[in-house]
């Protein structure tokens, strides 16, 4: 940290003549197996203020908020709540209290409708009784309160995933509400839910309500945050007023680096073609007439928000998701619906966005994760069986390059921290020569380390002549690393970017619904 | 005891525990138990029963390990085992009358006939639960309904007798270096075991399609197929074992085996293989059968009668899983 920010904390925190805070965290640390995923940290909310928690994945913001809305108590350090020193039993004392949290991972009951699912676990009863007519009036007039277009006997189940939001912000509000803690709310809305959302919290904050909101999108800090705390690796970095911090700064807060030292200078030489994707239509329909093409040498970016279809479309090309209409040829040859075995072994590697669903086998070892595709080269076998040990020297080789921690290859996947499990998936992509890489979110929940050593791997890749497509929400990474740029906007083809037209304000422009004039 | 001595030595209990799992300490409170109870219990002939014993279940679990790797389990192994037995009988009886010199040609047609009888099952449930995604539950237990009916038919509930007398003498009652016979059959299944899950790419994707069957898909594995073969592979070791029960029973008969499918999970949760699939070692799961075999003669030396012991395999079976628990949460307390 520099003294600067050090400096400024201090003005932000104390100096300033605001009323006392609703929700005070002091010298807040939380030891997990391993891993200090929080070091002393301060942090208080005002009565009425949007508080916005930044920092990069494992920079200790979920563990902070976890422990506010009392998933856990701190190892050391207190929690005070309007000046009174608490401690936190769980999640429904939390609730009780009028602290509640709405986190990525929802807490509903898919089964249950979504009037059981508001009052869970704090059922009306009349004489021992359910007092379902009491509980269903209740239900409705908080969803009308708050003017959600939900009906409370829905189930669960059946609404969308930004509906389920909604059910989950309106149990925050089933008590007397002091404290709302939201986590990353708008990761699975489009812009108009987006947009209701935060009319919402504006609300909530004139009622004199704290909002802790976490989130590591540039564009909703200005949008509704009074003041913001950075996090860097447990540790509080600074906390500023918004108006007075611009991107640069805050992003080099969150990186501790600035922008020139975490993203390498890449030598483009598009060459030959190695992915042609023509009118490429999905059976699911996420992806619509899509066209695309990845050269070898180069850096492909594929931008869009979640659900515009941009994994879809790496998917469709790994023979996972039925195409049902167009055409995608690998090196000149036409390889629609080939299944994930055929592009593996014609020197296709796809990289999927979420590692532990469908990257890793969690329990087994680095070894046995990283040869796993390959058992079946001729590298691997002797006489039908496993070789083990040139499997054991080939992994030990892949994972030096990778400068992977720790050295030993017989780890248990389980055990790694989150940047180094997602450096294991990358190596499963060099232990045989692959032509094209396909990555889906590359640097999804690493620190800045591994982030900087995936970025200089995509560089040595791209500049042995790989062609690589890099499908990624994180903006920074289209801008710095990407020759070409496509963006998708519901699955559409909105634009192709190329060079210097790949900025900031020409690839956000493209993510949202055009504004018609 | 003093407290720091006491203190490492709990320590270093703790650790052991969660390096080899419960099963060492169960084999030891075992013998201890059962060698205080009968003096007959710890002598090489008494050992050598258990052996024999135990024979038949560890080959059964190995069978179902498979099936648990694979994150799913095999309730049909009690069944293929009786439907091996009948059959095996079935073909054996009619042929040794025919032609009382041809013996060896008998016993062959009648082993083959059975084990393919038992395996045709275990390729069933492999359709089942590989091609039409039935879970295993619902797929395995329907099989084993169906097994039986169609042994308790052709049988009509009896035995099947006139298996010639060289099929038990040969696979049941021979000892080479005083060991009978089926513990060598049963140490070759091992042997060829321990190489299929060690050694060769189809052992290690039965690992990874039950540690994460959409990794394993997106590395290219052809799930299914190894689906498949895990139900197809524990239906044939039950089968093996089947026949070989039918040579020590010197009958073909439809009732047996009926505890198999608890008592091969029982054994396999006891050698730490996950029932979430992906985790287990085909060598402590055939400790864990014997550990049963042992508890079974032991109990029958203490003379408890047979009912109880069901309970005491009920109870075992329970805290297996309890300390495997355990383990998992002693293993998160020493990282700290």
């Amino acid at each position: 940290m520099t003294t600067e920010a050090l400096a400024s904390a201090e003005n932000t925190g104390a100096g300033m003549n605001l009323p006392a805070p609703l929700l005070q965290a002091q010298c807040v640390s939380k030891q997990f197996p391993g891993v200090l995923a929080l070091d002393a940290v301060d942090f208080e909310l005002r009565a009425g203020e949007a508080h916005v928690l930044f920092g990069e994945n494992g920079a200790g913001k979920s563990t902070l908020i976890q422990m506010l809305a009392g998933v856990f108590r701190p190892s050391t350090g207190s929690i005070r709540f309007r000046g009174q020193l608490i401690d936190l039993q769980g999640v429904h004392h939390a609730r009780t209290l009028g602290l509640s949290a709405v986190f990525q991972e929802f807490s509903l009951v898919p089964t249950l409708t979504i009037e059981e699912n508001l009052f869970l676990g704090a059922e009306l009863t009349n004489h021992g009784l359910l007092d379902k007519l009491e509980l269903h009036r209740r239900a409705d007039d908080i969803l009308k309160r708050l003017g959600f277009p939900l009906r409370p006997r829905q189930r669960v189940q059946d609404l969308t995933r930004a509906e389920q939001q909604m059910v989950e912000i309106a149990k925050a509000f089933r008590t007397d509400l002091s404290v709302l803690i939201l986590d990353e709310p708008t990761a699975s809305l489009t812009d108009r839910e987006a947009q209701r959302l935060f009319a919402m919290v504006e609300q909530a904050k004139s009622r004199g309500v704290g909002v802790v909101y976490v989130t590591h999108r540039m564009s909703e800090i200005r949008r509704i945050g009074d003041r913001i705390t950075v996090l860097r690796d447990g540790k509080r970095v600074a906390t500023l007023n918004v108006a007075e911090v611009d991107d640069e700064r805050l992003l080099q807060l969150m990186t501790g680096r600035v922008i020139s030292q975490v993203f390498p200078k890449i030598e483009y030489r598009p060459g030959r073609p190695m992915l042609e994707i023509s009118e490429l239509t999905t059976a699911d329909r996420s992806v619509k007439e899509l066209s695309l093409e990845v050269r070898t040498g180069e850096v492909v970016g594929l931008a869009g928000l979640v659900g515009s279809g941009k994994s879809e479309v790496g998917r469709a090309c790994f023979g996972l998701g039925r195409v049902a209409s167009g055409r995608i040829k690998f090196d000149g040859q036409d390889v629609t619906g080939r299944s994930a075995r055929e592009m593996l072994d014609l020197g296709a590697f796809y990289l999927p966005s979420d590692r532990r669903e469908e990257g890793l086998i969690m329990m087994r070892s680095i070894r046995e994760n990283v040869s796993l595709p390959w058992l079946g080269a001729p590298l691997f076998s002797r006489f039908g069986f496993l070789d083990r040990g040139s499997e054991r020297s080939k992994v030990r080789e892949v994972a030096d390059r990778l400068n992977l921690q720790p050295p030993n290859i017989e780890h248990d996947i389980e055990r790694l921290s989150g940047g180094n499990q997602q450096k294991v998936l990358l190596a499963k992509g060099l232990v045989s020569t692959e032509k094209l890489f396909i990555l889906d979110e590359p640097t999804v929940g690493v620190d800045v380390g591994t982030r900087v050593a995936i970025y200089e791997f995509i560089r040595d890749l791209c500049e042995g002549g790989a062609g690589i497509l890099l499908i990624s929400s994180d903006l920074p990474e289209i801008l710095h690393l990407t020759n070409r740029t496509y963006v998708m906007y519901r699955g559409e083809l909105r634009v192709e970017l190329e060079g210097s037209q790949i900025t900031q304000d020409r690839v956000l422009a493209n993510f949202f619904e055009r504004a018609h004039a | 005891m003093d407290p720091m001595t006491y203190r490492a030595l709990s320590f270093a209990l703790q650790r052991l525990f969660v390096r080899i799992g419960v099963l060492p300490f169960l084999l030891v409170i075992a013998l201890i138990v059962f060698t205080s109870l009968s003096t007959r219990f710890l002598t090489s002939e008494n050992l050598i029963t258990v052996a024999r014993q135990a024979t038949y279940l560890a080959i059964v679990s190995m069978g179902q390990m498979l099936a648990l790797l694979t994150g799913g389990f095999d309730l049909s192994v009690g069944k293929i085992v009786a439907i091996t037995s009948v059959i095996t009988a079935l073909t054996m009886a009619p042929l040794a009358t025919a032609h009382p010199d041809a013996t060896a040609i008998t016993l062959t047609l009648g082993i083959l006939a059975g084990i393919g009888a038992g395996t045709l099952v275990g390729v069933v449930n492999g359709i089942g639960v590989a091609v039409f995604s039935v879970s295993p539950f619902m797929m395995t237990l329907g099989t084993a309904t169906i097994s039986f009916g169609i042994a308790l038919t052709l049988t009509s509930g009896v035995p099947v007798y006139g298996i010639p007398d060289a099929f038990g003498t040969i696979f049941s009652f021979a000892r080479i270096f005083d060991i009978p016979s089926p513990v060598y059959v049963t140490a070759g299944l091992f042997v060829a075991m321990y190489i299929l899950l060690n050694w060769t790419r189809m052992g290690r994707y039965f690992y990874a399609v039950g540690g994460n069957l959409r990794a394993s898909r997106l590395s290219g594995i052809n799930t299914r197929f190894y689906l498949f073969m895990a139900y197809v592979l524990s239906g044939g070791l039950a089968a093996v074992a089947g026949a070989l029960l039918t040579a020590r029973l010197e009958t073909g008969e439809a009732n047996i085996g009926a505890s198999m499918p608890i008592d091969s999970i029982a054994a396999c949760v006891i050698g730490g293989v996950s029932l979430r699939g992906g985790i287990g070692r085909v060598g402590n799961v055939v400790l864990g059968a014997v550990f049963i075999g042992l508890i079974q003669n032991g109990m029958d030396l203490a003379q408890i009668q047979s009912y109880l012991q069901e309970v005491v395999i009920g109870v075992l079976l329970i805290l297996a899983v309890i300390a495997d628990q355990l383990r998992q949460f002693v293993m998160l307390r020493l990282k700290e």
